[in-house]
Protein backbone atom coordinates (compact mmCIF):
# COMPACT_ATOMS: atom_id res chain seq x y z
CA UNK A 1 0.00 0.00 0.00
CA UNK A 2 1.43 3.41 -0.95
CA UNK A 3 1.70 5.72 2.01
CA UNK A 4 -0.43 8.89 2.08
CA UNK A 5 1.54 11.95 1.05
CA UNK A 6 1.29 14.48 3.83
CA UNK A 7 3.34 17.42 2.72
CA UNK A 8 5.84 18.37 0.07
CA UNK A 9 8.58 20.24 1.86
CA UNK A 10 10.95 20.85 -1.03
CA UNK A 11 10.38 21.13 -4.78
CA UNK A 12 12.90 20.83 -7.61
CA UNK A 13 14.09 24.44 -7.60
CA UNK A 14 14.39 24.58 -3.81
CA UNK A 15 16.39 21.38 -3.91
CA UNK A 16 18.67 22.72 -6.63
CA UNK A 17 19.32 25.87 -4.58
CA UNK A 18 20.04 23.87 -1.44
CA UNK A 19 22.52 21.61 -3.27
CA UNK A 20 24.18 24.67 -4.85
CA UNK A 21 24.54 26.30 -1.43
CA UNK A 22 26.05 23.13 0.03
CA UNK A 23 28.50 23.00 -2.91
CA UNK A 24 29.57 26.61 -2.23
CA UNK A 25 29.98 25.87 1.47
CA UNK A 26 32.12 22.79 0.77
CA UNK A 27 34.38 24.79 -1.55
CA UNK A 28 34.57 27.67 0.96
CA UNK A 29 35.32 25.57 4.01
CA UNK A 30 38.01 23.56 2.24
CA UNK A 31 39.56 26.58 0.51
CA UNK A 32 39.17 25.35 -3.02
CA UNK A 33 38.87 21.77 -4.05
CA UNK A 34 42.39 20.36 -4.34
CA UNK A 35 42.02 17.99 -1.39
CA UNK A 36 38.31 17.22 -1.51
CA UNK A 37 36.99 13.76 -2.28
CA UNK A 38 33.23 13.24 -2.44
CA UNK A 39 31.73 9.91 -1.38
CA UNK A 40 28.02 9.28 -1.91
CA UNK A 41 26.27 6.74 0.29
CA UNK A 42 24.03 4.34 -1.62
CA UNK A 43 21.45 4.84 -2.76
CA UNK A 44 20.45 8.49 -3.01
CA UNK A 45 23.74 9.94 -1.81
CA UNK A 46 25.20 8.80 -5.14
CA UNK A 47 23.35 11.19 -7.50
CA UNK A 48 23.57 13.94 -4.86
CA UNK A 49 27.37 13.66 -4.71
CA UNK A 50 27.52 13.74 -8.52
CA UNK A 51 25.47 16.96 -8.55
CA UNK A 52 27.69 18.56 -5.92
CA UNK A 53 30.77 17.62 -7.97
CA UNK A 54 29.19 19.23 -11.03
CA UNK A 55 28.48 22.43 -9.06
CA UNK A 56 32.01 22.57 -7.66
CA UNK A 57 33.37 22.24 -11.19
CA UNK A 58 31.36 25.32 -12.16
CA UNK A 59 32.34 27.25 -9.03
CA UNK A 60 36.02 26.37 -8.77
CA UNK A 61 36.76 25.02 -12.24
CA UNK A 62 38.20 21.72 -11.07
CA UNK A 63 37.12 18.08 -11.04
CA UNK A 64 36.54 16.52 -7.64
CA UNK A 65 36.78 12.70 -7.64
CA UNK A 66 33.51 11.04 -6.61
CA UNK A 67 33.22 7.61 -5.00
CA UNK A 68 30.34 5.35 -4.01
CA UNK A 69 29.95 3.68 -0.63
CA UNK A 70 27.66 0.72 0.12
CA UNK A 71 27.44 0.43 3.90
CA UNK A 72 25.48 -2.83 4.05
CA UNK A 73 28.43 -4.84 5.39
CA UNK A 74 28.93 -2.37 8.23
CA UNK A 75 25.36 -2.20 9.52
CA UNK A 76 24.58 -2.91 13.17
CA UNK A 77 21.16 -4.39 12.40
CA UNK A 78 21.96 -7.40 10.21
CA UNK A 79 19.56 -9.63 12.11
CA UNK A 80 16.76 -7.08 12.37
CA UNK A 81 16.40 -6.01 8.77
CA UNK A 82 16.23 -8.28 5.76
CA UNK A 83 19.41 -7.81 3.82
CA UNK A 84 19.02 -5.40 0.96
CA UNK A 85 20.71 -6.40 -2.26
CA UNK A 86 24.28 -5.25 -1.96
CA UNK A 87 25.41 -3.11 -4.85
CA UNK A 88 29.01 -2.61 -3.96
CA UNK A 89 31.49 0.10 -3.16
CA UNK A 90 33.50 1.99 -5.77
CA UNK A 91 36.22 4.16 -4.30
CA UNK A 92 38.92 4.22 -6.95
CA UNK A 93 41.13 6.84 -5.34
CA UNK A 94 43.38 7.24 -2.35
CA UNK A 95 41.76 8.99 0.63
CA UNK A 96 44.83 9.22 2.88
CA UNK A 97 45.41 12.76 4.24
CA UNK A 98 42.57 14.16 2.15
CA UNK A 99 39.25 15.79 3.08
CA UNK A 100 36.43 13.36 2.42
CA UNK A 101 32.87 14.68 2.24
CA UNK A 102 30.26 11.98 2.84
CA UNK A 103 26.97 12.71 1.08
CA UNK A 104 23.56 11.27 1.91
CA UNK A 105 19.95 12.30 1.42
CA UNK A 106 18.41 12.08 4.91
CA UNK A 107 20.09 12.20 8.32
CA UNK A 108 17.98 10.46 10.98
CA UNK A 109 19.33 8.20 13.75
CA UNK A 110 22.95 8.57 12.60
CA UNK A 111 23.48 4.81 12.36
CA UNK A 112 24.05 4.85 8.62
CA UNK A 113 26.73 7.50 9.07
CA UNK A 114 28.35 5.51 11.89
CA UNK A 115 28.57 2.55 9.49
CA UNK A 116 29.85 4.79 6.69
CA UNK A 117 32.62 6.14 8.94
CA UNK A 118 33.74 2.61 9.76
CA UNK A 119 33.63 1.63 6.09
CA UNK A 120 35.63 4.67 5.04
CA UNK A 121 38.32 4.03 7.66
CA UNK A 122 38.96 0.67 5.99
CA UNK A 123 40.07 2.57 2.89
CA UNK A 124 42.66 4.70 4.66
CA UNK A 125 43.13 7.61 7.01
CA UNK A 126 41.59 10.80 5.66
CA UNK A 127 42.65 14.16 7.15
CA UNK A 128 39.01 15.02 7.82
CA UNK A 129 35.64 13.45 7.15
CA UNK A 130 32.80 15.90 6.67
CA UNK A 131 29.11 15.21 6.27
CA UNK A 132 26.73 16.77 3.74
CA UNK A 133 23.02 16.01 4.09
CA UNK A 134 20.06 17.19 2.07
CA UNK A 135 17.49 16.81 4.86
CA UNK A 136 18.20 16.60 8.59
CA UNK A 137 15.10 15.26 10.30
CA UNK A 138 16.48 14.98 13.85
CA UNK A 139 16.05 12.05 16.29
CA UNK A 140 19.74 11.21 16.52
CA UNK A 141 20.67 8.06 18.44
CA UNK A 142 24.41 8.63 18.13
CA UNK A 143 26.65 11.68 18.63
CA UNK A 144 26.82 12.60 14.94
CA UNK A 145 26.19 16.01 13.36
CA UNK A 146 26.26 17.20 9.76
CA UNK A 147 28.64 19.88 8.45
CA UNK A 148 26.42 20.89 5.55
CA UNK A 149 22.61 20.75 5.65
CA UNK A 150 20.12 21.46 2.87
CA UNK A 151 17.13 21.82 5.15
CA UNK A 152 16.31 21.05 8.78
CA UNK A 153 12.93 19.33 8.96
CA UNK A 154 11.51 18.72 12.43
CA UNK A 155 9.63 15.44 12.16
CA UNK A 156 7.89 12.85 14.28
CA UNK A 157 9.31 9.32 14.43
CA UNK A 158 5.98 8.08 12.99
CA UNK A 159 6.55 10.07 9.83
CA UNK A 160 8.73 9.11 6.89
CA UNK A 161 10.82 11.68 5.12
CA UNK A 162 11.38 10.68 1.50
CA UNK A 163 13.82 12.33 -0.86
CA UNK A 164 13.01 11.72 -4.51
CA UNK A 165 15.68 12.38 -7.09
CA UNK A 166 15.29 12.62 -10.83
CA UNK A 167 18.06 10.08 -11.51
CA UNK A 168 16.29 7.40 -9.44
CA UNK A 169 12.68 8.43 -8.97
CA UNK A 170 12.05 10.59 -12.03
CA UNK A 171 11.49 13.82 -10.12
CA UNK A 172 13.19 16.08 -7.57
CA UNK A 173 11.23 16.62 -4.35
CA UNK A 174 11.17 15.95 -0.62
CA UNK A 175 7.91 14.72 0.92
CA UNK A 176 6.75 13.69 4.36
CA UNK A 177 4.41 10.73 4.56
CA UNK A 178 2.76 9.11 7.51
CA UNK B 1 7.51 -1.24 -1.97
CA UNK B 2 6.25 -4.49 -3.40
CA UNK B 3 9.69 -5.55 -4.54
CA UNK B 4 10.70 -6.23 -0.93
CA UNK B 5 8.02 -8.87 -0.52
CA UNK B 6 9.36 -11.12 -3.27
CA UNK B 7 13.05 -10.57 -2.54
CA UNK B 8 14.64 -14.02 -2.18
CA UNK B 9 16.28 -14.76 1.17
CA UNK B 10 18.76 -17.40 2.27
CA UNK B 11 18.63 -16.41 5.90
CA UNK B 12 19.14 -19.39 8.20
CA UNK B 13 19.12 -21.89 5.35
CA UNK B 14 21.17 -25.05 4.74
CA UNK B 15 23.02 -25.31 1.44
CA UNK B 16 23.47 -29.02 0.88
CA UNK B 17 22.34 -29.48 -2.71
CA UNK B 18 21.93 -27.15 -5.68
CA UNK B 19 18.33 -28.37 -5.80
CA UNK B 20 17.77 -26.48 -2.50
CA UNK B 21 18.18 -23.21 -4.43
CA UNK B 22 15.87 -21.44 -6.87
CA UNK B 23 16.98 -19.51 -9.95
CA UNK B 24 16.37 -16.20 -8.13
CA UNK B 25 18.32 -17.32 -5.07
CA UNK B 26 21.30 -18.26 -7.24
CA UNK B 27 21.14 -14.85 -8.94
CA UNK B 28 21.09 -13.22 -5.48
CA UNK B 29 24.22 -15.15 -4.45
CA UNK B 30 26.04 -14.19 -7.65
CA UNK B 31 25.06 -10.51 -7.42
CA UNK B 32 26.16 -10.36 -3.80
CA UNK B 33 29.45 -12.08 -4.66
CA UNK B 34 30.41 -9.18 -6.92
CA UNK B 35 30.59 -6.82 -3.92
CA UNK B 36 32.79 -9.27 -2.05
CA UNK B 37 35.19 -9.47 -4.98
CA UNK B 38 35.76 -5.75 -4.41
CA UNK B 39 36.41 -6.32 -0.68
CA UNK B 40 39.14 -8.87 -1.51
CA UNK B 41 40.90 -6.30 -3.69
CA UNK B 42 41.16 -3.72 -0.88
CA UNK B 43 44.32 -3.03 1.03
CA UNK B 44 42.49 -3.91 4.26
CA UNK B 45 40.67 -7.09 3.28
CA UNK B 46 38.37 -7.25 6.25
CA UNK B 47 34.88 -6.02 6.97
CA UNK B 48 33.06 -6.32 10.32
CA UNK B 49 29.88 -7.90 8.96
CA UNK B 50 30.01 -11.23 10.83
CA UNK B 51 31.80 -10.10 13.97
CA UNK B 52 31.00 -12.41 16.86
CA UNK B 53 29.81 -15.27 14.62
CA UNK B 54 31.45 -18.68 14.84
CA UNK B 55 32.07 -20.65 11.66
CA UNK B 56 33.13 -24.29 12.00
CA UNK B 57 34.99 -26.01 9.17
CA UNK B 58 34.55 -29.75 9.74
CA UNK B 59 36.68 -31.59 7.19
CA UNK B 60 36.85 -35.38 7.01
CA UNK B 61 38.75 -35.37 3.72
CA UNK B 62 41.93 -33.66 2.59
CA UNK B 63 41.29 -30.30 0.97
CA UNK B 64 43.38 -27.19 0.49
CA UNK B 65 41.34 -24.94 -1.71
CA UNK B 66 37.86 -25.46 -0.34
CA UNK B 67 38.87 -25.39 3.32
CA UNK B 68 41.19 -22.42 2.91
CA UNK B 69 38.63 -20.64 0.77
CA UNK B 70 35.92 -20.99 3.44
CA UNK B 71 38.42 -20.00 6.12
CA UNK B 72 39.51 -16.87 4.28
CA UNK B 73 35.89 -16.02 3.47
CA UNK B 74 34.91 -16.26 7.14
CA UNK B 75 37.93 -14.32 8.33
CA UNK B 76 37.47 -11.49 5.81
CA UNK B 77 33.96 -11.12 7.24
CA UNK B 78 35.41 -10.97 10.80
CA UNK B 79 33.84 -14.27 11.88
CA UNK B 80 35.78 -16.64 14.14
CA UNK B 81 36.69 -19.65 12.03
CA UNK B 82 37.55 -22.95 13.66
CA UNK B 83 39.01 -25.78 11.57
CA UNK B 84 38.46 -29.36 12.62
CA UNK B 85 40.01 -32.11 10.54
CA UNK B 86 39.35 -35.78 10.96
CA UNK B 87 42.84 -36.49 12.23
CA UNK B 88 42.63 -33.91 14.97
CA UNK B 89 39.08 -34.71 16.01
CA UNK B 90 37.41 -37.19 18.31
CA UNK B 91 36.29 -39.14 15.23
CA UNK B 92 39.69 -40.82 15.55
CA UNK B 93 38.52 -42.04 18.93
CA UNK B 94 35.37 -43.50 17.44
CA UNK B 95 32.85 -40.71 17.87
CA UNK B 96 29.97 -40.89 15.38
CA UNK B 97 29.15 -38.02 13.04
CA UNK B 98 25.86 -37.35 14.81
CA UNK B 99 27.61 -37.17 18.20
CA UNK B 100 30.25 -34.83 16.80
CA UNK B 101 27.40 -32.66 15.45
CA UNK B 102 25.72 -32.57 18.85
CA UNK B 103 28.99 -31.62 20.49
CA UNK B 104 29.54 -28.74 18.10
CA UNK B 105 25.92 -27.70 18.58
CA UNK B 106 26.47 -27.45 22.32
CA UNK B 107 29.21 -24.92 21.61
CA UNK B 108 26.75 -22.60 19.81
CA UNK B 109 28.26 -22.49 16.35
CA UNK B 110 26.54 -20.13 13.91
CA UNK B 111 27.26 -22.11 10.76
CA UNK B 112 28.87 -25.46 10.08
CA UNK B 113 30.70 -26.34 6.88
CA UNK B 114 31.23 -30.04 6.27
CA UNK B 115 33.29 -32.10 3.87
CA UNK B 116 32.85 -35.85 4.20
CA UNK B 117 33.70 -38.91 2.07
CA UNK B 118 30.20 -40.36 2.47
CA UNK B 119 27.34 -39.06 0.32
CA UNK B 120 24.51 -37.58 2.35
CA UNK B 121 26.48 -36.99 5.53
CA UNK B 122 25.58 -33.24 5.64
CA UNK B 123 21.96 -34.34 6.15
CA UNK B 124 22.97 -36.33 9.23
CA UNK B 125 24.78 -33.27 10.57
CA UNK B 126 21.83 -30.97 9.80
CA UNK B 127 19.47 -33.22 11.77
CA UNK B 128 21.66 -32.96 14.85
CA UNK B 129 22.53 -29.29 14.86
CA UNK B 130 20.55 -26.05 15.14
CA UNK B 131 22.72 -23.87 12.91
CA UNK B 132 22.75 -23.82 9.09
CA UNK B 133 24.90 -26.46 7.37
CA UNK B 134 26.90 -25.89 4.19
CA UNK B 135 27.99 -28.89 2.16
CA UNK B 136 31.63 -28.54 1.09
CA UNK B 137 31.55 -31.85 -0.76
CA UNK B 138 30.02 -35.17 0.32
CA UNK B 139 31.22 -38.35 -1.34
CA UNK B 140 29.88 -38.67 -4.89
CA UNK B 141 26.83 -36.58 -4.10
CA UNK B 142 27.29 -32.81 -4.38
CA UNK B 143 29.59 -29.82 -3.98
CA UNK B 144 27.19 -26.91 -4.34
CA UNK B 145 29.58 -24.03 -3.55
CA UNK B 146 31.87 -25.25 -6.36
CA UNK B 147 28.99 -25.05 -8.82
CA UNK B 148 28.10 -21.55 -7.60
CA UNK B 149 31.66 -20.26 -7.93
CA UNK B 150 31.81 -21.79 -11.42
CA UNK B 151 28.62 -19.96 -12.35
CA UNK B 152 30.08 -16.74 -10.95
CA UNK B 153 33.25 -17.21 -13.03
CA UNK B 154 31.18 -17.81 -16.17
CA UNK B 155 29.07 -14.71 -15.45
CA UNK B 156 32.19 -12.59 -14.98
CA UNK B 157 33.70 -13.83 -18.24
CA UNK B 158 30.69 -14.23 -20.52
CA UNK B 159 28.08 -11.98 -18.89
CA UNK B 160 25.10 -14.32 -19.22
CA UNK B 161 23.98 -17.94 -18.96
CA UNK B 162 20.95 -18.53 -21.12
CA UNK B 163 21.78 -20.13 -24.45
CA UNK B 164 25.31 -21.20 -23.51
CA UNK B 165 26.47 -24.76 -24.02
CA UNK B 166 28.83 -26.62 -21.73
CA UNK B 167 30.64 -29.94 -21.96
CA UNK B 168 31.58 -31.58 -18.68
CA UNK B 169 34.36 -34.04 -19.44
CA UNK B 170 35.84 -36.86 -17.42
CA UNK B 171 34.99 -38.91 -14.41
CA UNK B 172 31.30 -38.03 -14.10
CA UNK B 173 30.55 -41.15 -12.05
CA UNK B 174 32.69 -40.29 -9.03
CA UNK B 175 32.31 -36.54 -9.30
CA UNK B 176 30.20 -34.51 -6.90
CA UNK B 177 31.30 -31.45 -8.86
CA UNK B 178 29.71 -32.92 -12.00
CA UNK B 179 26.43 -33.54 -10.21
CA UNK B 180 26.20 -30.07 -8.69
CA UNK B 181 27.33 -28.40 -11.90
CA UNK B 182 24.85 -30.27 -14.10
CA UNK B 183 22.04 -29.17 -11.76
CA UNK B 184 23.30 -25.59 -11.48
CA UNK B 185 24.12 -25.07 -15.15
CA UNK B 186 20.81 -26.43 -16.42
CA UNK B 187 18.90 -24.41 -13.81
CA UNK B 188 20.47 -21.23 -15.20
CA UNK B 189 19.71 -22.17 -18.80
CA UNK B 190 23.06 -23.63 -19.85
CA UNK B 191 22.80 -26.78 -21.96
CA UNK B 192 25.03 -29.51 -20.56
CA UNK B 193 26.59 -32.49 -22.36
CA UNK B 194 28.65 -34.97 -20.36
CA UNK B 195 31.57 -36.59 -22.14
CA UNK B 196 33.22 -39.71 -20.73
CA UNK B 197 33.85 -43.37 -21.35
CA UNK B 198 30.69 -45.42 -20.71
CA UNK B 199 32.18 -46.83 -17.53
CA UNK B 200 32.43 -43.37 -15.97
CA UNK B 201 28.90 -42.20 -16.78
CA UNK B 202 26.31 -42.68 -14.02
CA UNK B 203 23.23 -44.63 -15.07
CA UNK B 204 20.59 -41.92 -14.75
CA UNK B 205 22.60 -38.86 -15.69
CA UNK B 206 19.94 -37.77 -18.21
CA UNK B 207 17.51 -37.39 -15.33
CA UNK B 208 19.70 -34.58 -14.01
CA UNK B 209 19.17 -32.79 -17.32
CA UNK B 210 22.39 -33.60 -19.17
CA UNK B 211 22.94 -35.09 -22.60
CA UNK B 212 25.55 -37.82 -23.04
CA UNK B 213 28.22 -38.01 -25.72
CA UNK B 214 30.97 -40.60 -25.89
CA UNK B 215 33.18 -38.67 -28.33
CA UNK B 216 34.90 -35.50 -27.09
CA UNK B 217 35.78 -34.34 -30.63
CA UNK B 218 32.13 -34.39 -31.69
CA UNK B 219 31.19 -32.02 -28.89
CA UNK B 220 34.13 -29.63 -28.49
CA UNK B 221 33.38 -27.46 -31.54
CA UNK B 222 29.88 -26.75 -30.30
CA UNK B 223 30.37 -25.56 -26.70
CA UNK B 224 31.17 -22.27 -24.94
CA UNK B 225 32.45 -23.94 -21.78
CA UNK B 226 34.79 -26.93 -21.61
CA UNK B 227 34.67 -28.16 -18.04
CA UNK B 228 37.37 -30.72 -17.31
CA UNK B 229 37.15 -33.00 -14.28
CA UNK B 230 40.01 -34.50 -12.37
CA UNK B 231 40.61 -38.21 -12.75
CA UNK B 232 39.99 -39.30 -9.18
CA UNK B 233 42.24 -42.31 -8.85
CA UNK B 234 41.63 -42.32 -5.09
CA UNK B 235 37.94 -43.02 -5.60
CA UNK B 236 38.41 -45.75 -8.19
CA UNK B 237 38.33 -49.18 -6.66
CA UNK B 238 38.64 -50.96 -10.00
CA UNK B 239 39.75 -50.27 -13.57
CA UNK B 240 37.32 -47.98 -15.36
CA UNK B 241 39.52 -47.50 -18.42
CA UNK B 242 42.42 -49.49 -19.87
CA UNK B 243 45.22 -47.00 -19.18
CA UNK B 244 45.90 -43.38 -18.30
CA UNK B 245 47.52 -42.99 -21.69
CA UNK B 246 44.44 -44.14 -23.52
CA UNK B 247 42.24 -41.92 -21.36
CA UNK B 248 44.43 -38.90 -22.25
CA UNK B 249 44.17 -39.65 -25.93
CA UNK B 250 40.37 -39.74 -25.99
CA UNK B 251 39.31 -37.52 -23.11
CA UNK B 252 42.26 -35.27 -22.28
CA UNK B 253 42.26 -31.60 -23.31
CA UNK B 254 45.32 -30.75 -25.36
CA UNK B 255 46.16 -27.96 -27.77
CA UNK B 256 45.36 -30.02 -30.87
CA UNK B 257 41.91 -30.80 -29.64
CA UNK B 258 41.33 -27.24 -28.42
CA UNK B 259 41.97 -25.90 -31.95
CA UNK B 260 38.57 -27.28 -32.93
CA UNK B 261 36.81 -25.39 -30.12
CA UNK B 262 34.97 -22.09 -30.53
CA UNK B 263 37.11 -18.96 -30.24
CA UNK B 264 37.30 -17.91 -26.61
CA UNK B 265 35.58 -21.01 -25.27
CA UNK B 266 36.27 -21.15 -21.51
CA UNK B 267 38.47 -23.93 -20.17
CA UNK B 268 37.40 -24.69 -16.60
CA UNK B 269 38.57 -27.17 -13.99
CA UNK B 270 37.64 -27.41 -10.31
CA UNK B 271 41.20 -28.24 -9.29
CA UNK B 272 43.46 -29.72 -8.23
CA UNK B 273 44.58 -30.37 -11.80
CA UNK B 274 46.60 -33.36 -12.93
CA UNK B 275 48.83 -31.65 -15.49
CA UNK B 276 49.37 -33.93 -18.43
CA UNK B 277 46.49 -36.28 -17.62
CA UNK B 278 43.06 -34.70 -18.08
CA UNK B 279 44.55 -31.39 -19.18
CA UNK B 280 47.77 -30.61 -21.03
CA UNK B 281 50.00 -28.31 -19.03
CA UNK B 282 50.10 -25.54 -21.67
CA UNK B 283 46.31 -25.57 -21.97
CA UNK B 284 45.88 -25.03 -18.24
CA UNK B 285 47.85 -21.79 -18.51
CA UNK B 286 46.07 -20.26 -21.54
CA UNK B 287 44.19 -16.96 -21.19
CA UNK B 288 40.91 -18.77 -21.89
CA UNK B 289 41.56 -21.04 -18.92
CA UNK B 290 39.74 -19.84 -15.78
CA UNK B 291 41.36 -22.28 -13.36
CA UNK B 292 43.07 -19.65 -11.20
CA UNK B 293 40.18 -17.21 -11.48
CA UNK B 294 37.83 -19.91 -10.17
CA UNK B 295 39.78 -19.90 -6.92
CA UNK B 296 39.40 -16.11 -6.57
CA UNK B 297 35.69 -16.45 -7.34
CA UNK B 298 35.48 -19.13 -4.66
CA UNK B 299 36.40 -16.74 -1.86
CA UNK B 300 33.91 -14.09 -3.03
CA UNK B 301 31.08 -16.57 -3.51
CA UNK B 302 31.67 -18.20 -0.12
CA UNK B 303 31.73 -14.78 1.54
CA UNK B 304 28.38 -14.05 -0.11
CA UNK B 305 26.92 -17.37 1.03
CA UNK B 306 28.06 -16.90 4.65
CA UNK B 307 26.74 -13.33 4.63
CA UNK B 308 23.36 -14.26 3.12
CA UNK B 309 22.84 -17.21 5.47
CA UNK B 310 23.78 -15.29 8.61
CA UNK B 311 21.98 -12.00 7.94
CA UNK B 312 18.32 -11.07 7.86
CA UNK B 313 15.40 -12.69 9.65
CA UNK B 314 15.57 -16.47 9.54
CA UNK B 315 12.79 -17.85 7.36
CA UNK B 316 10.50 -20.01 9.46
Amino acid sequence: MPKMEKARIMDASEMARAILRISHEIAEKNQGCGNIRLVGIRKRGVPLSARIAKNIRKIEGCDVPVGILDITFYRDDLRINPHPVVQGTEINFDINDLDVVLVDDVLYTGRTIRAALDALMDFGRPRTIQLAILVDRGHRELPIRPDYVGRNVPSSTKERVRVHLEEIDGEDEVVITE
Amino acid sequence: MNAEVTTPSLSGRNIISISDLTYDEIILILETSKSFLEVSKREIKKIPTLRGKTVINLFYEPSTRTRTSFEIAGKRLSADVINISEKSSAAMKGETLSDTSKTINAMDADVLIIRHPLSGSPYIVARNIDCPVINAGDGWHEHPTQALLDLFTIKQRLGLFRGLKAAIVGDILHSRVARSNILAFTKMGIEVTVVAPQTLIPKDVQKLGAKVAPDFDDVISDVDIIYMLRIQLERMSRAYFPSIREYCRYYGLNQDRLRNAKDGALVMHPGPINRGIEIESEVADLAQSTIVEQVTSGVAVRMAILYLILSGEPVE
